[in-house]
């Protein structure tokens, strides 16, 4: 087997050394009833690279991939560009087989990395300090509000309709599980919903996401006032990191925590996962943040040095009175984010969010030509939703079958509410071309 | 896991490089490299992008206004930057990577490359089910060999790591035991003190109270005293097996018995999921949930601090309980049953966006036809027989914590350095001047200045003599009492130094600024 070393030679003068006629003899605090007689049965034996790369190629085939047809579906992923250099520096094995940086002295390049990467986050939001990243956005969504509520020490967070349906159904199991309340609005289709009047003495945090899921841009600075004057926090959600580049940050609006899915820059779509959650808030705030921090330090030389920080926060210091119980980030999509965010710099992150910005209202705009299709969009950065004049499901299947992948059905996120059955959410990126957006167009005059 | 957080140790500078220093500050391969903060210019981008096409501007009128602040450099210098960076890192690629309970095994590329492959690496999560058949047809494999590796019904694929897993698991139990209506009376979750931290955070989070339970001499769980605990209290027990002493719990079967006579489920922690891999079924010995760290037993890479995944067995007993989403196979096609849809259970919720970490999905089953169930079974008894090994080639030098034969990992307590002056985190700083990755240090607690050493089966035997030569020296230079300033002292030849973690927890500098552009201090 390829990746074993031993021979048979070594495993003999091994168990010689130890005293042990047989590796069986190691096993031998295995209690009898589940010590299996041989392997385990019912499945195939190892196989050589060639036969795996087939299998995986097969796998392949029977999917459609975003780079075969007109494309235009986001709803919390979206399809970038990823400069080649980004995939290089990540499969480098200095980065890709190191663990967590336990021992800083050999592993300064991820810590620097993680600190370039927690300022480049604080510079996008707007915000005084970040961690050095999340599993993803949905979840470090869930992690904001029980943040939220520690510092608060209250337990009743206010979601707005206009949050990812999926990164709702999170904050919803947290708060079942882990014991809050969690007061969820209806559906926010038009970006009209006003949250303020609902904030009392006893919300610990408002959720909101900028642009909403269904595409809209909002100011969120009155909501802040209203939530610091009840003692509130706003936690606002940015599932389009990219918007960060044309948008106001969230943190010049008021906002307390800022949670992005940093998919967008660095990370390919990989059927959704793993992705990179970025995590910023408040410099007050900072004891409270779950995850990892990485801090500027000095070695015993006095030179400049980076290590895992502010641990007594952390489960494997504070047990049950931890903050999270999470342990690990998303180190090596934190670096695609970094090495790919670094290669854009300044001039080069806004003017892809002015490409994306551009594209998508070319979108809006061809599709508002067309009979029966209402965009429902006054604003908008790359997403927005449509209403159609019948169900939108079989539509998009239609349009798959044309080879046209045509955005995502509304009622596939929130399957039993009527009254979304005809809304059609589209992204449109750097990666859209005037061809592809002629196709869906056709299409969706063939299908209506 | 590591303890090493928060014990600096000595910090000895004592000019340790004989050698006059270089007039820049470099040692050859190793180059000082400055943040790209403190290297951008105005004028410079690494990418070319075409000049967006006029449009109406539908912004809301909250358009950004200002400097983002983001540097500017080209391409050839951001691939110098990363590289420079990444030579400062050990790594597996590099050679023993023994930190115990991490399972820092060999990550093959080809799964690298399948897992980019178009048409895998490329799908969006939410594309027309009937576009994306492939993907499902492959979770659904992989989903497979992980129930029956381990004789499990069922198995929840989303959670994003193992901490994740463990809640799901956790989640899983509380909802089972809502559906008995017996939540709010089992409030305990029993676990060893020397479990993972993630255990007890974990179950506080779900609002259990956790008790510890007490270990015999022998390192495993005293039964008597479990059975002691166990009552009409007690919602769950987490155990990590093989432990974290490494240690298989040999009455195992006994424990999970008087779980489940008790009315409590038996979460069992998977991270040593290795040692036994295609050798026992976790189901065979009565657990009720099990997470799987698809980044240690099936080898996705670490990436430096993650991504990684946590898919979680479970028994028939909770199986109904499995987060969203379930892949459901109809024939020969495969749907999603997402939030609301009607499956043959009752949910517990949903942990994360989409369908799970599919890239770890790709790599692990890679990894897992690789090596079949054939190289899997060989793969755990390597791992035990060379951690077997190091025990025996070390047990004279050093202290082992337990006697008999060990698991896939080899703990030693701090007895051999007894009035040395040396402490376990200056034997594993002096390691790292070796050339070697320390072992993980002061975990688990229950044992004096632990040092958990994990080699994995990925070593060759003369590569783990190289390591045990180096080891072996190292204690007898230790135990020579005159070698405490030395130790001190180490690593002298790494990177960096010894680095003040009490600085860094007291002033925490946690982003760059302008105005605290670090100044090197005056030579």
């Amino acid at each position: 087997m390829r990746y074993l070393p031993l021979t048979e030679a070594d495993r003999r003068e091994m168990l010689a050394k130890i005293g042990a006629r047989s590796v069986d003899e190691l096993f031998r605090d295995v209690p009898q009833s589940a010590r299996l007689g041989g392997k385990v049965a019912g499945l195939p034996d190892h196989a050589g690279e060639l036969e795996v790369e087939r299998a995986f190629q097969a796998y392949a085939a029977r999917n459609v991939s975003p780079a075969s047809a007109p494309f235009f579906i986001g709803a919390g992923a979206y399809r970038h560009h990823v400069p080649s250099t980004v995939d290089y520096m990540i499969q480098r094995g200095e980065f890709l087989t190191s663990y967590t940086p336990y021992q800083p002295e050999i592993t300064q390049g991820t810590l620097q990395y993680l600190f370039e990467f927690q300022t480049q986050v604080t510079l996008l939001t707007g915000m005084e300090v970040a961690n050095a990243s999340m599993y993803d956005g949905s979840t470090g969504a869930a992690e904001a509000v029980l943040m939220a509520n520690r510092v608060t020490r209250r337990e009743k967070a206010l979601i707005s309709g206009g949050l990812h349906p999926q990164y709702r159904s999170i904050i919803e199991t947290t708060a079942k599980w882990e014991g809050f309340h969690a007061v969820v609005g209806k559906p926010d289709v038009d970006g009209l919903e006003d949250l303020i009047a609902a904030i009392d003495k006893e919300t610990s945090c408002v959720v909101v996401q900028n642009p909403s899921f269904f595409g809209h841009v909002r100011d969120f600075g009155k909501l802040a006032e209203a939530c610091h004057a009840a003692g509130a926090l706003l936690i606002v959600v940015v599932t389009e990191v990219v918007s960060l580049g044309l948008i106001k940050p969230p943190g010049d609006m008021g906002a307390d925590i800022v949670v992005c899915e940093g998919q967008s820059i660095g990370n390919g779509l990989g059927f959704g996962g793993p992705y990179v959650g970025l995590f910023a808030t408040r410099e007050k705030y900072m004891r409270q943040m779950p995850g990892r921090l990485c801090g500027e330090t000095v070695d015993a030389d006095g030179k400049r040095g980076f290590v895992l920080t502010l641990s007594t926060r952390e489960q494997h210091i504070r047990r049950e009175k931890a903050t999270s119980n999470i342990c690990t980030n998303a180190g090596l999509c934190a670096l695609a984010f970094t090495v790919h965010l670094t290669l854009l710099g300044e001039a080069g992150f806004k003017r892809l969010a002015e490409l994306n910005h551009a594209k998508a209202s070319q979108l809006a705009d061809k599709l508002a030509g067309v009979s029966g299709v209402q965009v429902l969009n006054d604003s908008l950065f790359n997403e927005f939703t449509v209403r159609l004049p019948k169900p939108v499901a079989p539509v998009v299947e239609a349009l798959a079958a044309k080879k046209i992948l045509g955005g995502l059905p509304v009622s596939r996120l929130l399957p039993d509410d009527p009254s979304v059955a005809n809304l059609l959410l589209l992204a449109a990126t750097e990666t859209s071309t005037d061809r592809g957006m002629d196709a869906l167009v056709a299409g969706l005059k063939e299908v209506l | 896991m590591d303890r090493s957080q928060g014990r600096t140790g000595g910090i000895v500078s004592d000019g340790a490089s004989a050698a006059p220093a270089t007039f820049t500050g470099n040692k050859a391969l190793q180059i000082e490299e400055p943040l790209i903060f403190e290297m951008g210019q105005p004028g410079r981008c690494g990418v070319d992008l075409p000049e967006p096409p006029k449009v109406k501007d539908r912004l809301n009128g909250l358009r950004r206004t200002g400097e983002i602040g983001l540097p500017g450099l080209s391409e050839p210098q951001v691939v110098q930057h990363y590289t420079r960076l990444s030579q400062k890192n050990y790594a597996i690629d590099m050679g023993v990577y023994p930190l115990g309970s991490c399972t820092m095994k060999h990550n093959p590329r080809i799964n690298e490359k399948v897992a980019r492959l178009p048409g895998i690496g490329d799908l969006h999560p939410l594309q027309p089910v009937s576009t994306v058949q492939g993907a499902l047809a492959l979770i659904d494999a992989l989903a497979h060999w992980l129930k029956t590796l381990t004789g499990m019904p069922a198995v929840a694929m989303s959670p994003a790591a193992g901490a994740h897993g463990e809640m799901c698991g956790m989640m899983a139990i509380a909802a089972a035991l809502e559906a008995k209506g017996e939540r709010a009376e089992r409030k305990i979750v029993l676990a060893p003190e020397s479990a993972h931290g993630t255990n007890p955070a974990t179950a506080a989070a779900l609002g259990f109270i956790v008790k510890p339970i007490p270990a015999n001499d022998r390192g495993r769980v005293d039964l008597a005293a479990l059975k002691a605990a166990l009552g009409p209290e007690v919602a769950a027990i987490m155990l990590t097996n093989p432990n974290t002493c490494g240690l298989f719990e040999s009455e195992i079967i006994e424990i999970s018995q008087a779980v489940h006579e008790a009315g409590a489920y038996f979460y069992c922690d998977g991270a040593n999921f290795n040692a036994i891999v295609g050798r026992v079924r976790p189901g065979d010995l009565g657990v009720d949930c099990m997470h799987i760290n698809l980044h240690k037993t099936f080898s996705t890479p670490h990436g430096g601090g993650g991504p990684g995944a946590g898919p979680v067995v479970l028994s028939a007993a909770l199986a109904p309980y499995a987060p969203y989403p379930w892949i459901v196979k109809n024939g020969d096609t495969w749907s999603v049953a997402e939030d609301g849809s009607t499956v043959d259970g009752t949910p517990l919720g949903r942990l994360k966006a989409f369908h799970g970490q599919m890239g770890m999905f790709t790599r692990a089953l890679a990894y897992i036809m690789s090596h079949g169930a054939d190289g899997l079974k060989q793969v755990a008894e390597d791992a035990v027989l060379s951690a077997n090994y190091v025990m025996a080639a070390l047990k004279d030098v050093m202290t082992p914590a337990f006697e008999g034969p060990c698991m896939h990992e080899a703990l030693f307590d701090d007895g051999f350095l007894k009035d040395t002056g040396v402490s376990t985190l200056d034997f594993a700083k002096a390691m790292i001047d070796e050339g070697y990755h320390p072992m993980t240090m002061y975990f688990p607690l229950v044992v004096h200045g632990a040092m958990l050493v994990e080699p994995t089966e990925s070593q060759a035997k003369e590569d783990l003599d190289l390591f045990i030569g180096a080891l072996r020296s190292l204690a007898e230079r230790a135990k020579s009492g005159t070698a405490a300033e030395d130790f001190k002292a180490a690593p002298r030849f790494a990177p960096r130094r010894r680095l003040d973690e009490t600085l860094a927890a007291r002033k925490p500098v946690l982003r760059w600024r302008p105005s605290n552009s670090f100044k090197q201090a005056a030579e």
